[in-house]
């Protein structure tokens, strides 16, 4: 394997005191707001705890072993951590997990899960495995046009396009965008897997493949808009993609809608005396700085109560699905799994309606909400669904 | 072994159970500079009686305990010196009353003092506790397992002068309450029962803390952080000693350090002071600036250093990262205020012999009673020739504190040792009683407070 000298944050990492700020939200409610260590409660879950071990194994004081790949595997790349480390490489605290990971797919050395993660992406260019050619099945019944130099390419997504409750979420997000008279298309089955996760997942190589394939597309049917349905998209598109060539303007669905309401050609429905909170994803919310557009978006509905949750905005409680983890749910299985303790969060401020602005957030919390028995309370919903009822 | 480990699972469960490498090795480090120190398990117990539950285990099995708080001590006051099962604490985090007429709080013991804070903050607004010097995640019962201080500390002592009622599970596993609730009276008050002062400052080797009431004090709308400078260390005590005379501020801290340049061989002292009203905190500014230090300012020996900078709660300390290089650790000591200036010298010396820029700090505690005064030596992590120095200056700087008949606090077992070479025959040997009644297997954080 390679040793410490050709890690890319050598100079950096054992700077990690282990003062355990990197655990706390915001408002210092708790030392639960890093979602891996909210489940685990292990010293070797928290992000200082993580860097050190790193440090550990770059040196050769430990050894690979499975535990310490399932350890670094279980950061969703929340980025809370960077949002309270008070020191001056904060912003770097993630992305030395990642370049960790990177140092484990170097050497074939991943979860299995992981793994067929990677693979599936390769090999159909979704994390499920599922045929590219069903890539297209979410728009059935939606007469969506292919994307022939429409102002927005209304990107869907792997989750929208493959999940079957994210593509509720793909479909309701272009039907708003229909109603309000938007023009976009789409790529349907040429649609290819965006690769943030992948990045998260620390296979450089892959990414740089499929960034270079997307942009090449884009490229060739003369994008310059692009509309995601998931923040995971949008900052892998907004933020990574510069880098291999690919300059567009990238915004999320949110923002478009929060537009489209500002200038009158989106109105929201009635929701008359339901009380409704929003979860932030962190992909939007803590990567991209986006808090405002989704509670914009929300604050359309007529009639409705908007409540925070405690912990929101940059101190948010991710729901655990980031980093590929909402395939490989290295965090899930218990009632300290982070998306269960959001559904109870959500429930504790007596939510009718949990909305979300994310596939993966989506999936992740419609599962917990059910999984704490409260589904007959609380229904998740993705904005563009608020927006846009069945 | 893996019995052990089964049995652990039993308690509390596969996910907060381990006897991996990768926890072990976690958990094996102290954040200063000790060397590393396994344990051949970790626990992570939620309730009182999983903690209970180990405690028999280790007895039967005669396997060292040693419990974790935030783990922030620096001095490895927490680590396994003879192996054995770490418990962490932290999972026992319940806040379970606050009585905002008596003023306490009762809470588990590896409740964060960021939590508390946020809650206080939250739910009672007008009440704040006593946050030590540490980063937001340190415990309350860690804390007061080392007898801790912080805020407030100039009108009120050590974090454990502020104790209201403990719950202890002693090493035997029984579980024991000190304080009226001891006698079902409510959490509100350690006196008037006998004295059975057998766990604080015993570093968990006489039990471990599993709930805790604690005072709270009136948190004003107002707080500021004003600061005095002088240049002649010798004048530190003497103002010190006036401003504590005066009565007017909620803590005094004396500072000076190599870097930032503005900084070296100045005397900063940092006073608190805070109020509900303008006019309160205009004369007590008067009062201190004006009245008090007016005289070092008119003679040219002292000058303001600054007025109303921000007090944050939870604190945030960056100090870790001086040397970038994500390490240091400091020697504390209760020293009387007036040695001051010899400890400042002192130690900007034996900083300058390991090529460590200075960094010392002076906490008054009570009225000028005591100082808590800190020397701190910022190590590179990645670099041990530095780790190396900094051990060194550690162990010469507590030598230095018997020297000047300080008393070394949270002791690394090196200080232990110091400070147990020169106890009284009479008291040390009382502590060997006292720890092998209680501890008849010798599984409670062995190496710590141990008597030859």
């Amino acid at each position: 394997m390679m040793g410490l000298e050709e890690y890319k944050y050598k100079d950096l990492i054992h700077r990690c005191f282990r003062c355990g700020y990197c655990k706390f939200p915001t408002d210092w409610s708790d030392v639960t707001n890093c979602p891996a260590y909210a489940r685990f409660r292990m010293e070797s879950y928290s992000n200082g705890g993580r860097l050190w071990l790193i440090y550990a194994w770059l040196t050769g004081e430990i050894q690979w072993s499975e535990n310490l790949s399932k350890i670094l595997y279980s950061c969703t790349s929340c980025k809370n951590c960077v949002e309270k480390c008070p020191l001056s490489f904060n912003d770097d605290i993630v992305n030395m997990v990642v370049a960790a990971k990177s140092q484990m797919v170097e050497t074939g050395k991943v979860p299995p899960l992981v793994r067929k993660f990677l693979q599936n992406v390769q090999v159909q260019g979704n994390p499920y495995g599922i045929d590219a050619n069903k890539r297209a099945d979410w728009m059935n019944g939606l007469e969506l046009q292919p994307y022939q130099g429409q102002d927005y390419l209304y990107y869907v997504g792997c989750e929208g396009a493959y999940d079957t409750r994210a593509q509720g979420a793909a479909r309701a997000t272009a039907r708003v965008l229909q109603d309000a008279g938007v023009s976009f298309g789409v790529l349907g089955v040429d649609e290819c897997c965006d690769g943030n996760e992948v990045d998260m997942l620390g296979e450089e190589a892959l990414l740089e493949d499929l960034a270079t394939k997307n942009i090449d597309q884009f490229s060739k049917r003369g994008v310059k808009n692009i509309v995601t349905l998931s923040p995971h998209a949008y900052n892998v598109f907004k933020n990574k993609y510069p880098a291999f060539g690919g300059h567009f303007n990238v915004l999320h669905y949110t923002q478009v809608f929060a537009d489209l309401i500002k200038t009158g050609k989106l109105k929201g429905p009635e929701q008359q005396g339901v009380r409704i909170t929003f979860h932030d994803p962190c992909f939007l919310g803590r990567w991209n700085g986006e808090y405002n557009a989704p509670r914009k978006v929300i604050g359309a509905v007529k009639g409705a109560n908007f409540t925070e949750m405690e912990r929101n905005k940059k101190g948010a409680l991710c729901c655990g699905g980031g980093a590929g983890n909402f395939f490989t749910d290295f965090l899930g299985g218990s009632g300290e799994s982070p998306a269960r303790i959001r559904a109870r969060e959500a429930g504790d401020v007596k939510a009718d309606i949990l909305a979300v602005a994310c596939p993966n957030c989506l999936t992740m919390l419609d599962d917990a909400v059910k999984a704490e028995g409260l589904d007959n309370r609380i229904k998740v919903m993705d904005i563009s669904e608020l927006l846009c009822p069945a | 072994m893996e019995s052990i480990y089964q049995a652990l699972v039993e308690i509390v469960g596969e996910d907060y159970a381990s006897n991996r490498h990768e926890e072990l090795f976690t958990y094996s480090k102290d954040l200063g500079t000790s060397p590393p120190q396994w344990p051949e398990y970790v626990a992570a117990p939620k309730t009182v009686e999983e903690v209970q539950k180990i405690v028999y285990l280790a007895n039967k099995e005669k396997v060292a305990i040693v419990p974790l708080g935030g783990g922030l001590t620096l001095a490895g006051l927490a680590l396994p010196l003879k192996g054995g099962i770490i418990i962490d604490m932290k999972r026992l985090d319940k806040i379970i009353e606050v009585n905002e007429a008596a003023r306490y709080m009762v809470v588990e013991a590896g409740a964060s003092h960021g939590k508390v804070t946020a809650y206080l903050h939250k739910h009672h607004p007008t009440l704040m506790h006593s946050e030590p010097g540490a980063p937001a995640a340190a415990t309350i019962g860690g804390n007061m397992a080392i007898h801790g201080q912080g805020d407030l500390a100039h009108p009120y002592g050590f974090n454990t002068d502020m104790i209201n009622g403990l719950e202890v599970i002693l090493p035997t596993g029984e579980i024991a309450r000190f304080g009226s609730c001891a006698v079902g009276s409510g959490w509100y008050t350690m006196h008037p029962l006998p004295d059975l002062g057998l766990f604080l400052g015993w570093n968990g080797s006489t039990g471990i803390i599993t709930k805790i009431s604690f005072r709270l004090y009136p948190y004003k709308k107002i707080r500021d952080n004003d600061a005095f400078t002088v240049s002649d260390e010798n004048l530190v005590p003497e103002i010190l000693h006036e401003l504590t005379h005066l009565g007017l501020t909620e803590d005094l801290i004396a500072t000076s350090s190599e870097i930032p340049p503005v900084m070296n061989r100045l005397h900063h002292i940092s006073i608190m002071i805070a109020g509900d009203y303008e006019e309160e905190m205009e004369f007590k500014r008067h009062m201190i600036f004006d009245l008090t230090l007016g005289k070092y300012i008119r003679s040219g020996v002292g000058g303001i250093g600054g007025i109303a900078a921000e007090r944050l709660r939870p604190q945030i300390s960056k100090s870790a990262d001086w040397k970038k290089g994500g390490g240091f650790e400091y020697v504390g000591s209760i020293v009387p205020v007036a040695a001051y200036p010899e400890c400042y010298r002192r130690g900007s010396e034996i900083s300058a012999r390991h090529d460590i820029p200075y960094t010392v700090l002076g906490r008054v505690i009570g009225c000028c009673h005591a100082m808590m005064f800190s020397w701190s030596y910022a190590f590179n992590r990645a670099d041990a020739e530095t780790v190396r120095h900094a051990r060194e200056a550690l162990h010469e700087t507590d030598v230095m504190v018997m020297e000047l008949n300080g008393t070394i606090w949270k002791p690394a077992v090196f200080g232990q040792k110091l400070m147990m070479d020169r106890m009284d025959q009479t008291t040390l040997q009382l502590m060997k009683k006292v720890k092998d009644l209680l501890d008849p297997n010798g599984i409670m954080n062995p190496g710590n407070w141990e008597v030859q």
